[in-house]
């Protein structure tokens, strides 16, 4: 296969094939425009998720009031602009399967593994063209049945992102259980098979077409997550796909799989034997995997960006590689600590307990790795540096409450609450969202030839950050004070009277956080046109990928495909003028090479 | 009238974002503009990042003087939840103390070696000690958790008929609950939903032919005396919801299809959590934001809202639909010879059918 694509790629610039407009930019097979093309449906998606959080939080900050926007967007939803309870779930439900799938699995995955593993590895293009351009296509298609499913006359799936039945189940249940669930399915087994195709080529790609040289114990650590991270999704994505397969039976065909004993609105339903428990282990048995296959890609991007502008090698090298796999094993045995008190037999509550809190040794690790990497470096604060380190301090702070979620006798009593809100947000939400921004800022240059303004990139930064802190920190407080996450208002609790203060400072927080994307949004589609032009290695980095021309050719590189002779990470090495030694220089007489 | 405020202020921060960005663009505009971070970039990100770890501690002490006493860690209404204030406060602390130290080694390193121009980094790639000792801390401070966190589970868990709990039946269904009593026999009568006879005022679905059935009590409020164990089972007539009763730190899943449990032991009656004075203190707090919220309503010439008075509450914490928000129970935890009072004026399940 290797060898097919050098000789494709060798006609290619000899005798260039006139590409049409279609070929190029939209049925495209070159993995760099599959990126762009990832990324930018994927930030599409994210605006809709990131506007759709800000309703909801102005509408826990302020209740029972009319609200202008609301009656904006939310139309016939929002009578006279105080929304509907219905919506509101909608709202909740919509944002986190947004946000997960379509923006942190497909929006971050998708452009940067498309983008880096070959221009990482040194290969033309990945193994299947043709199977990059459906996955990408099918995850377009998806995108638009989740969109299209907003605007159905009974509202959007509004059961939650973890779509439990039986409330899913039935359209007597809630009114978003009709054709909006139908649309829901249908949209994420579609996201699913692109998905699984994604995965399967990024897996094919690293195994058989690195370079000469690249053997696995030289791959940058993005590589080594996005493999990872491809495996973890060819494991547990098909199980999501079973449920929601198994789901759209009991829907539409009769069948008992997760329903039994239903007596609603005044009739008895004829499911029996069935378990909503049972759909509960196939949902988190992809949905605990899912936090890791977003926050995983984010480490490998943190880790490559943390190196290069700490001017130092990643320190301990094989420990990560050894954590990531560590953490991707542990991650398919934990997804019962979602299911506490589900009704599950106490004694799994036990097993999994252990094999949650065994994950925080791995994360542990990688912690502490990055800031050893840190010390003594000689760091420039390019805007992707920043978001690499806000990652790692949210990544701590968001990562250590999980010793309280993941220990199931603490879990009693903030399962549900926004304890478990402010956890997750800020390590897998917020965290994945910051190595997202420090791939785009980082590799903006390849991808678009173009620099990012950089006094934009830290303005988008620090204002992110604090207001990332100001919203997720206190939430800390009121889930612990016993506030149950998905409530439309706490106004028929007088008990929680004292918790609307913190609300709304939260929400101001929030909405100054969401403003400060706008100026990312801008600098992003600005830079596109106008960004000051780029230089082949702005950052001076190791990796093969600043080897190829600004220009995007298919193939990658003219000529040969560059050999490796070291490691990703011999920044600083003692011995060199520079600071930086890419990976394709050859080793120098004498020179030793790191053993791994 | 806040919807319009609050667009006008993010407008004003949109144009405040730009005026800053206009005035970075402009003293930057004599130098080299290669959108690299050079010197001076990483002297200003580099004391940012102090500045950034003082916000970090700032907001945790502001949250924790502001809305410290807000968080359900102590005067736990249950015998085990003693024990789960323990083991929560025990990780709360351990938690700050790595948060603390991490966040500060983080941020201090990222000050200190901010870069400048021609100094080089240490070329540092491994140290297989320092990572060994940071492996293994984290592993032998887990495993006391995971213990001491395993052994609490169990003993909250481990409850059952054996101990010779008083049997109650949480009832759920959208959007509220019912609570049944076994009655003297202290034995459920069986149920299940297709036994459902609303013309007869079967609302459970009880076994009418069941003899264990005949003494049950149906109520609309849950009461229990003190200091006696109880045992909650839970069942759901159509979807998922979850008993939640934070003030004893109990919580169930009512699934439909299938009877799940929780026991505890309440230790505190209503009255005496009423005279404590946390509760004293949150309460007047309370009914003073509640005074504030009133005036604008009785501006508008509604009702103004009525005081509170704390009550144990059992709310539905997992989604079940558009009133998700309102499904709610009170509980009431008073003296066995309150409790028995109550309950004897109580109707049996066999006379609250209606006959025809």
């Amino acid at each position: 296969m290797s060898a097919h694509a050098d000789t494709h790629a060798h006609d290619d610039h000899g005798h260039h094939h006139k590409e049409t407009f279609v070929t190029k930019y939209i049925f495209s097979q070159d993995h760099k425009m599959i990126a762009k093309q990832y990324l930018i449906t994927g930030t599409i998606m994210g605006v809709i998720g990131v506007i759709m959080s800000l309703m909801i939080r102005m509408q826990i900050a302020w209740p029972e009031e009319p609200n202008v926007i609301f009656e904006a967007l939310l139309g016939k939803w929002a009578p006279d602009g105080v929304m509907d309870a219905d919506i509101y779930l909608a709202l909740v439900t919509i944002h986190g399967t947004i946000m997960v799938f379509f923006v942190l699995t497909a929006g971050l995955s998708g452009t940067f593994s498309n983008l880096l593993i070959p221009l990482q590895i040194g290969a033309r293009d990945m193994a299947s063209g043709f199977l990059n351009m459906v996955s990408y296509w099918l995850f377009f298609l998806s995108s638009v049945i989740m969109i299209i499913s907003l605007f159905v006359e009974a509202g959007p799936a509004a059961a939650g992102w973890t779509i439990y039945p039986p409330l899913s189940a039935l359209p007597l249940a809630q009114s978003g259980s009709g054709m909006g669930m139908t649309l829901w399915l249908v949209s994420m087994a579609i996201f699913i098979a692109s998905s699984l195709l994604g995965s399967l080529n990024y897996i094919v790609t690293i195994i058989n077409l690195r370079t000469k040289g690249m053997s696995m114990t030289r791959l940058p650590l993005t590589i080594w997550t996005f493999l990872v991270t491809a495996i973890i999704g060819v494991v547990s994505f098909p199980v999501l796909l079973a449920a929601a397969l198994l789901l759209i039976m009991d829907r539409s065909f009769g069948t008992s799989f997760f329903l039994s004993d239903i007596f609603i609105q005044g009739e008895v339903l004829h499911y029996q034997g069935g378990s909503p428990v049972l759909f509960e282990h196939l949902f988190w048995f992809l949905g605990h995997p899912e936090v890791y296959i977003v926050i995983l890609p984010a480490m490998g991007i943190v880790s490559e960006v943390i190196a290069t502008n700490s001017r130092k090698p990643i320190f301990g090298y094989r420990a990560m590689v050894a954590a990531i796999l560590a953490i991707a094993f542990l991650s398919t045995i934990v997804w019962g600590h979602h299911m506490f008190v589900s009704g599950m037999n106490p004694f799994l509550g036990s097993v999994f307990t252990f094999t949650t809190l065994l994950i925080a040794i791995p994360s542990a690790i990688k912690a502490f790795n990055w800031i050893t990497t840190i010390w003594k470096g000689n760091l420039q604060f390019n805007p992707a540096m920043l978001f690499s380190i806000g990652l790692v301090s949210t990544f701590i702070s968001g990562g250590l409450t999980g010793i309280i979620l993941g220990d199931s006798a603490l879990d009693i009593n903030v399962h549900d609450t926004y304890f478990v809100v402010a956890h997750f947000h800020l390590v897998m939400g917020i965290s994945a969202l910051y190595g997202m921004f420090a791939g785009i800022y980082h590799w903006y240059p390849k991808m678009f030839k173009r620099m990012l303004n950089k006094n934009l990139g830290y303005i988008h930064f620090w204002i992110t950050a604090i207001c990332a802190y100001g919203v997720f920190f206190p939430m800390h407080f009121i889930g612990m004070a016993g506030l149950p996450r998905r409530y439309y208002t706490n106004s028929n609790f007088p008990l929680f009277d004292d918790l609307s203060d913190v609300n709304v400072i939260i929400t101001l927080f929030a909405l100054i956080g969401g403003v400060a994307q706008l100026v990312f949004l801008w600098n992003f589609f600005y830079s596109i046109f106008y960004g000051k032009k780029t230089v082949q290695n702005p950052w001076r980095s190791n990796t093969l990928e600043w080897t190829a021309p600004i220009k995007h050719i298919h193939g990658n590189w003219e000529g040969e495909i560059p050999h490796v002779h070291r490691w990703a990470y011999d920044y600083s090495k003692p011995g060199h003028d520079e600071d930086f030694v890419p990976q394709n220089v050859p080793l120098k007489e004498g020179e030793e090479e790191l053993q791994h | 009238m806040t919807a319009l405020l609050t667009i006008i202020v993010l407008i004003f921060i949109t144009v405040a974002i730009w005026q800053m960005v206009k005035i970075f663009d402009l003293a930057h505009a004599n130098n080299e503009d290669t959108q690299i971070a050079n010197d001076k970039d990483n002297r200003i990100n580099g004391y940012l990042m102090m500045v950034f770890l003082a916000f970090i501690y700032i907001i945790t002490i502001v949250c924790f003087v502001k809305w410290g006493d807000l968080p359900l860690m102590y005067n736990a209404a249950s015998e085990h939840g003693v024990k789960v204030d323990n083991l929560m406060v025990i990780s709360m602390v351990l938690i700050f103390f790595v948060q603390t130290v991490t966040q500060f080694l983080l941020h201090y390193f990222a000050f200190k070696y901010k870069g400048e121009k021609g100094r080089k980094a240490l070329f540092y790639a491994d140290n297989d000690k320092l990572e060994f000792i940071w492996t293994i801390i984290p592993t032998i401070t887990l495993a006391g958790l995971i213990i001491y966190g395993l052994f609490t589970w169990n003993e909250i868990m481990n409850v059952s008929e054996d101990d010779d709990p008083i049997v109650i039946e949480l009832y759920a269904q959208q959007f509220n609950w019912k609570a049944r009593y076994a009655g003297e026999d202290n034995t459920l009568g069986m149920a299940n939903v297709r036994l459902i006879d609303i013309d007869r005022a079967n609302i459970l679905g009880v076994d009418e032919s069941d003899p264990n059935a005949q003494d049950d009590i149906i109520t609309t409020e849950v009461h229990l005396p003190v200091g006696k164990l109880v045992l909650f089972k839970m069942r759901s007539q159509d979807v998922l919801h979850s008993a939640y009763m934070p003030h004893f730190r109990a919580q169930m899943n009512c699934v439909p299809g299938m009877i799940t449990q929780f026991g505890f032991t309440p230790i505190m009656t209503t009255a005496e959590m009423r005279q404590t004075p946390e509760m004293i203190e949150k309460v007047a707090n309370i009914n003073r934001i509640r005074v504030e919220n009133s005036k604008s309503l009785i501006e508008k010439g509604e009702e103004p809202l009525e005081p509170y008075e704390f009550d144990y509450l059992l709310l539905c914490n997992k989604i079940c639909g558009k009133s998700h928000y309102n499904m709610q129970m009170k509980i009431i935890v008073e003296t066995q010879e309150e409790y028995d009072a109550w309950i004897k004026e109580q109707k049996l399940f066999k006379n609250s059918l209606v006959q025809n």
